[in-house]
């Protein structure tokens, strides 16, 4: 289903899903989906409304069980059960709703939940520079102050901030949901950029969007659903942009895709 | 993609590396910019404690001229300190419970049941009173469970559980003194608290103490921030905050050292022991609010609980431990108040208790929409509530006023700090 067109992939997928199906009551959302996501890469994740992304994401981060298939996290075979586990695991996901609080600063929105601390005080020296460290690595360089209250900063800092806080945790595999959703053209510009320093720094990315230009400027990967099934996983430089949004919507274009007998299939 | 090329992230270095960005954290050492963004923020409509201190002396300024003789003396001023420790006691433990954006409408009742479980056990089973105080204490801790499990657990809205608990609670007060009647609270251990004072000499030396102790900390904290280069304000608007409390301090020492006795040959001076306990429960509640996992938990559930529970904060325990926090100096501030009146009525907790410590602690900025505020609100805004009641007590008006009088704050307070939220909301602050 998910053949490479370009150049063939070598190494350990930090994560792959085999033949996952997932339903709600009598509802299949997810249909054998294979998925294959690999370090230093952006693989882009679309589909369009209802294709079952966020179900996918869901599974990944352990909110959803799975119904049947198998997930691999750097060739181990693994259930994720809760959000912990995928925590643990090194899978942070960053939410559409960012998950931020207003009334705190952007080291302790960082650290939130799991606190440096020295006996029972918390050390706020060495979560500030931990988490100045992890924003420089990153080359941010919009903000004003980290210790400024997250009410006061913009969307694309926000968005910043919540994928900082992301990578802070050693995390392997950091998924994206439509980060650049609600922002301006210089906004989206720097949280593209920063996911590019996210693959660049080692970290699997999976970035979900709907947008063409921003999933062809950053992605290595596309990874396109189509009414629940993986229509293709393929390198990025072996489609055009028009292919894409033919697997969007129809599910195929041309050799790639799901089989025209599928398609018919899925479509009665 | 080979394994050599998933760069660990410390190697990842920008080439370069010339750190931009954060300049607000090094520039910050002058004071001209300080001064900038302390008017940002009040001008962004965080407030802070500036409505309260404003309240203060505008309060204290407008009693001292209308009753000259009276208002501003030692005897007044001791008294007030009095007056205000129950409200403040109370009000600290409302902070926890406004700041997740939850209300105790039975937070008075709650330290009228506690003060009648201690006044019922030192008058009729004859305890000694650190079992009394004991008893009361356990009694608000046990309180607290109850209440925050009915909004945790159960889900119901804090206002309704609170409201029916205020009703609930007054009947159990009612039925352990009986129609009628009021309970003594004779201990000279307890009513201490109330009629005696630290020696004059003590007292200065806790005043050079807490002096010392606030300006080492503050200055060690300034010189760590500074040398390991994070966030620091200017030297100088440190030693200003040094400056200030020792200078409160000071006067506070000072004024309580002098003889207040009505009589000549008599000497009655020193610091009337409400003021250390309130220093003490304000300093130790700071800590826990700013220092700890658990403070800073509180305010990320009051300020978005759903950001807090995918933290994998336990929301649930956050909520019923503010209500146990609230419930616990609801009794502390029971005790006191009994002490003061040296009994407990039926009514004791009921009235405008309550209205009192949810004012003080929204004049001193804490928000009632959660996720804003500190412990040193309530004794500010405790400060200010007490000297409306005392001066109006004073000036001898009509009960009927004062009642209109102190609810017309309460509004205001309210409504400065929705106005001062629809302005942060404008601003982004």
């Amino acid at each position: 289903m998910s053949e490479s067109t370009g150049r063939p992939e070598d190494g350990t997928p930090t994560l792959e899903l085999r033949g996952v199906d997932k339903s709600f009551g009598v509802v299949q959302v997810l249909h054998g989906v294979s998925m294959k996501v690999y370090p230093g890469q952006v693989t882009a994740l679309v589909g369009d409304n209802g294709a079952g992304k966020s179900t996918l994401i869901k599974s990944i981060a352990g909110i959803h069980g799975i119904d049947a298939g198998e997930v691999l996290f750097e060739g181990r075979p693994v259930s994720i059960s809760g959000p912990r586990e995928a925590a643990a695991l090194g899978i942070e996901i960053v939410y559409q709703d960012l998950a931020l609080a207003d009334n705190l600063d952007v080291v302790q929105n960082m650290f939130l939940g799991r606190e440096r601390k020295n006996g029972f005080v918390l050390d706020e020296v060495s979560m500030e520079q931990a988490a100045r460290d992890t924003l420089s690595k990153l080359s941010v360089r919009t903000l004003r102050s980290v210790r400024q209250l997250v009410s006061s900063l913009s969307g694309g800092q926000r968005q910043t901030v919540a994928i900082a806080k992301a990578v802070l945790w050693e995390s392997k595999l950091v998924v994206l949901d439509e980060p650049t959703a609600a922002l301006g053209v210089a906004q989206t510009r720097q949280v593209l950029d920063l996911v590019r320093r996210l693959a660049d720094t080692g970290h699997a990315v999976i970035f979900i969007s709907h947008n063409m230009v921003d999933v062809f400027e950053v992605a290595d990967r596309v990874a396109t659903l189509y009414l629940g099934r993986m229509a293709a996983d393929i390198p990025i430089s072996g489609v055009s942009r028009s292919q894409v949004v033919e697997l969007i919507t129809a599910g195929r274009s041309g050799s790639i895709g799901i089989a025209p007998a599928d398609v018919a299939a899925v479509e009665v | 993609m080979s394994s050599d090329t998933v760069a660990p992230a410390t190697s990842a270095q920008e080439p370069g590396g010339a750190p931009s960005g954060f300049e607000d954290d090094r520039s910050a050492d002058s004071l001209g910019a300080s001064v900038r963004a302390y008017v940002d923020r009040v001008r962004g409509g965080d407030l802070g404690a500036l409505p309260a201190v404003l309240g203060i002396l505008v309060l204290g300024l407008l009693f001292f001229a209308l009753r000259p003789e009276t208002f501003l003396t030692p005897r007044n001023m001791a008294n007030l300190a009095d007056q205000a420790a129950p409200i403040i006691i109370l009000a600290m433990g409302l902070v926890f419970v406004l700041l997740l954006g939850e209300i105790d409408l039975s937070a008075g009742v709650v330290s009228g049941v506690c003060a009648a479980v201690m006044a019922k056990l030192l008058a009729d089973a004859g305890s000694p009173w650190y079992v009394a105080v004991a008893a009361a204490i356990v009694t608000g801790v046990l309180i607290g469970l109850f209440t925050g499990s009915l909004v945790g657990l159960v889900g119901i809205p804090s206002f309704v559980v609170t409201l029916a608990l205020f009703l609930g609670w007054q009947g159990f007060t009612l039925r352990l003194i009986g129609e009628g009647g009021t309970v003594p609270v004779r201990d000279p251990v307890i009513s201490a608290l109330s009629d005696k004072n630290l020696p004059v000499v003590l007292g200065w030396v806790l005043a050079v103490l807490v002096i010392a102790l606030y300006a080492v900390l503050q200055l060690r904290r300034w010189s760590t921030q500074r040398s390991k280069g994070l966030a620091h304000q200017p030297l100088t608007v440190v030693l200003i905050r040094v400056g200030v409390i020792a200078l409160v301090v000071v006067l506070v020492t000072a004024v309580m050292s002098v003889d207040r006795a009505p009589a000549p040959g008599v000497v009655l001076a020193g610091i009337p022991y409400a003021i250390p306990l309130v220093v003490l429960l304000l300093l130790a509640l700071t800590f826990l609010l700013g220092r700890t996992g658990f403070g800073r938990h509180v305010y990320a559930v009051g300020g978005n609980a759903e950001a807090a529970r995918r933290a994998g904060i336990d929301v649930t325990r956050i909520r019923v431990a503010v209500f146990v926090i609230g419930s616990t100096l609801a009794a502390v501030s029971g005790i006191v108040a009994a002490a003061r009146l040296g009994s407990v009525a039926p009514g004791s907790g009921g009235g405008n208790a309550l209205l009192y410590a949810v004012g003080a602690a929204v004049i001193g900025g804490t928000s009632l929409f959660g996720g804003r505020g500190r412990v040193r609100d309530a004794v500010l805004g405790g400060l200010v509530v007490a000297i409306i009641a005392n001066g109006l007590g004073l000036l001898g008006t009509e009960a009927y006023l004062n009642f209109i009088i102190t609810g017309g704050v309460l509004l205001l307070a309210a409504s400065v700090d929705a106005l001062a939220r629809r302005r942060a909301a404008a601003t982004g602050h």
